[in-house]
């Protein structure tokens, strides 16, 4: 379990297909199913995101499913118990929170990492706590051994770049554009450039994220990256039909996992 | 100039004390750090500095007057108060004095594009004037609960060029505006220039709003001494987010014998929970972190942001400014709150003693003069910061009295 759980996922320079989904979304109990087709459809790594009530960095989908997980009164505590129960049903996943900063503060920095290890949390992203701000959360993953993941834009500079690729550990998350979280009909162009320039400053696996939702760009990037992350495409359909989703995530996974040796 | 030391010391990080802070997506910490550099660097510059002053005086209209609130003094039978007059600064409020000041800045960055968030539309009429004075393009992002209590200043910012575009997310008011002004300059964020309003978001924008917001103590100080020859025993500013208040309070913070008063919005009582006083209010109001900035905000025990009601649309808001929350912990400001009723009474209680009508905003400060004056001696000074003019707020007096004269007349 932890850092080491999710640097296994890309061992042998496997690439991991790494859906995002809304915790308690639609519902609690569509959510279990949606862990569940998500895995048999292939997901090498789970992104349990925390409903928050202001998603600055999120798109319409995420911030509609939000609001609906807050409307059915999910919180942070009801997020970890959600990992405890998926691992006492035999779920293996690697699993990372994704929460916004302040309803870690709200619940303790050293109790959520404690409590989070113990539910068989693997790591965390924090889309608004840069590193310079992410030391009392950052020295309570080490003592639990648990990842640390930070994330990465098209505008970083070199000295950020430097920063993060040291700072963050299970992988990198790579945000493929400048703007917020949702699919996008087209790649960004300098997609290739800015994988490069990160790739050049870490042995460390790269994620990419952000505005992927077809199973084509997902080939695209994963031509490029160690990880491809996919969240509103799949959040979207989540709240629709869990077959649709299934649809896209199978796609998806097959893309991601193509020219692969298949598994002995 | 106070602007560098406080970058160097206490703030290397944008910290005031452990309040402040960027916690902020990773596509805004280089944006952050060109607008620090660049406002650095035009503070530094002589030539900013005059087209500054230039503008503050032959449009802006400063020196606002610093006026003896005479028959108010008289009614109060205490303190001598003095009123400080950013109602008549162009555009009604004090927000104009860190809009042109950030407009430049702007210009000077070479950004043709601004976005800002506006609540009550002050701060978005204050953005739109500055940016149609500059020729600068300007969308301003407004909740649609706001845009319906604040028509009037809708139209005006339509007047003036800009595009008001409606934010029908979470709350839909204020809070919900600047997400989304946010989300705009992290997808915009080459060409735009993000103009937020008050002091708070995170590190620059609470030191640079501040210092553009200084303009209002620095006179202050120098009436008094002319009027009175001495300085005040007690100043008092309304506290959204705070700008007007530190802008009054900051060139006086050395001033050991000026004792100063921050007034949030009271709202219906504290024990009702419908208010936005973050410091008045342990239980919902405790550290926290909304819109990149480390400081009190009021949200519930799990963490997400709460829901906020004041009858002034300028103070509805969940989180103040960091500097504040230190200057509260230092003990060095004291806060306290009025509720909508006493802002109310004060509103009228202006407007008939010195015909002024005042901002509802500005009116919580004045609840708390009306409450302090009595209490202190007649040779007593207080400075009111009358932080804006009440036009806009016309609508909402009048529902709210003809309201209650219905409901007295059942």
């Amino acid at each position: 379990m932890g850092l080491a759980h999710i640097a296994a996922v890309f061992r042998n320079g496997r690439t991991a297909f790494m859906p995002y989904v809304m915790t308690g979304y639609p519902d609690l109990a569509t959510f279990r199913r949606v862990i569940e087709h998500l895995v048999i459809s292939g997901a090498d790594l789970i992104e349990m995101g925390v409903p928050f009530s202001d998603p600055l960095a999120d798109g319409p989908v995420i911030q509609a499913a939000a609001q609906r997980a807050l409307e059915n009164g999910i919180t942070l505590a009801d997020c970890i118990t959600s990992v405890a129960d998926l691992r006492a049903r035999g779920l293996h996943t690697p699993i990372a929170l994704m929460s916004y900063v302040n309803p870690i503060l709200a619940y303790g920095v050293a109790r959520f990492v404690e409590d989070s290890a113990a539910a068989g949390v693997d790591g965390f992203i924090v889309p608004d706590l840069p590193p310079e701000e992410a030391d009392e959360l950052e020295a309570a993953c080490r003592q639990h051994d648990l990842a640390m993941v930070y994330l990465l834009a098209p505008n970083s500079p070199p000295e950020r770049i430097a920063l993060i690729t040291a700072r963050s550990r299970g992988f990198v998350y790579l945000v493929s554009l400048t703007g917020v979280t949702g699919a996008r009909d087209a790649l960004p162009p300098q997609l290739p450039q800015f994988v490069a320039r990160v790739r050049a400053a870490t042995r460390k696996p790269l994620a990419v994220g952000f505005g992927v939702k077809s199973g084509e760009q997902a080939r695209a990037v994963a031509s490029l990256a160690d990880g491809v992350i996919v969240g509103s495409a799949l959040v979207e359909l989540a709240g629709r039909s869990l077959e649709q989703m299934t649809q896209l995530a199978r796609e998806i996974s097959a893309a991601v996992h193509a020219g692969e040796s298949p598994l002995p | 100039m106070t602007t560098s030391a406080i970058f160097v010391s206490e703030t290397s990080r944008g910290r005031f004390g452990p309040y402040g802070g960027q916690f902020v997506p990773e596509t805004l910490m280089a944006p952050l750090r060109e607008l620090e550099r660049a406002y650095l660097d035009a503070r530094a510059d002589p030539v900013f500095e005059r087209e500054l002053q230039h503008l503050l005086s032959t449009y802006v209209g400063r020196p606002t007057p610093l006026s003896l609130a005479a028959r108010l003094t008289a009614h109060l039978g205490g303190a001598r108060i003095y009123l400080k007059r950013e109602d008549l600064a162009h555009s009604g409020a004090h927000k104009i004095n860190n809009t042109i000041g950030q407009a430049l800045l702007a210009r000077r960055m070479g950004k043709q594009r601004v976005v800002a968030e506006t609540g009550a539309g002050q701060h978005g009429v204050a953005t739109a004037t500055a940016c149609a004075l500059l020729g600068l393009q300007c969308l301003v992002y407004m909740g649609s609960v706001d845009m319906e209590r604040q028509c009037p200043n809708v139209y005006r910012m339509q007047l003036l060029g800009a595009e008001v575009r409606a934010v029908n997310s979470g709350s839909c008011t204020l809070k919900d505006a600047i997400n989304e002004a946010i989300r705009d300059w992290v997808t915009n964020v080459g060409d735009t220039y993000y103009l937020l309003g008050s002091a708070l978001g995170p590190h620059p924008y609470p030191t640079i709003v501040r210092d553009f917001q200084c303009v209002i103590g620095r006179e202050t100080r120098a009436q008094i001494l002319s009027a009175e020859g001495r300085l005040p025993d007690l100043l008092i500013a309304c506290v959204g987010g705070g700008s007007n208040a530190i802008g009054l309070f900051h060139p006086f913070l050395e001033d050991p014998g000026v004792h100063m008063v921050g007034v949030e919005a009271g709202g219906e009582g504290i024990a009702s929970g419908r208010h936005a006083a973050r410091f008045a209010d342990p239980q919902r109001g405790r550290t926290g972190v909304l819109h990149g900035t480390y400081s009190f905000v009021l949200q519930t025990p799990d963490g997400q942001i709460m829901e906020t009601h004041s009858i002034s649309a300028g103070l509805d808001y969940p989180a103040v400014g960091p500097e504040h929350a230190l200057l509260r912990q230092q003990g060095r400001v004291e806060y306290t709150y009025a509720t909508d009723e006493e802002a109310l009474a004060a509103f009228h209680l202006l407007a008939q003693l010195e015909g002024i009508i005042p901002a509802l905003e500005s009116a919580h400060a004045v609840a708390e003069a009306v409450k302090r004056a009595p209490l202190l001696g007649r040779d007593a000074l207080i400075v009111v910061n009358l932080s804006g003019r009440g036009d806009k707020d016309l609508d909402t007096v009048m529902k709210r009295t003809c309201s209650q004269q219905v409901e007295m007349e059942r």
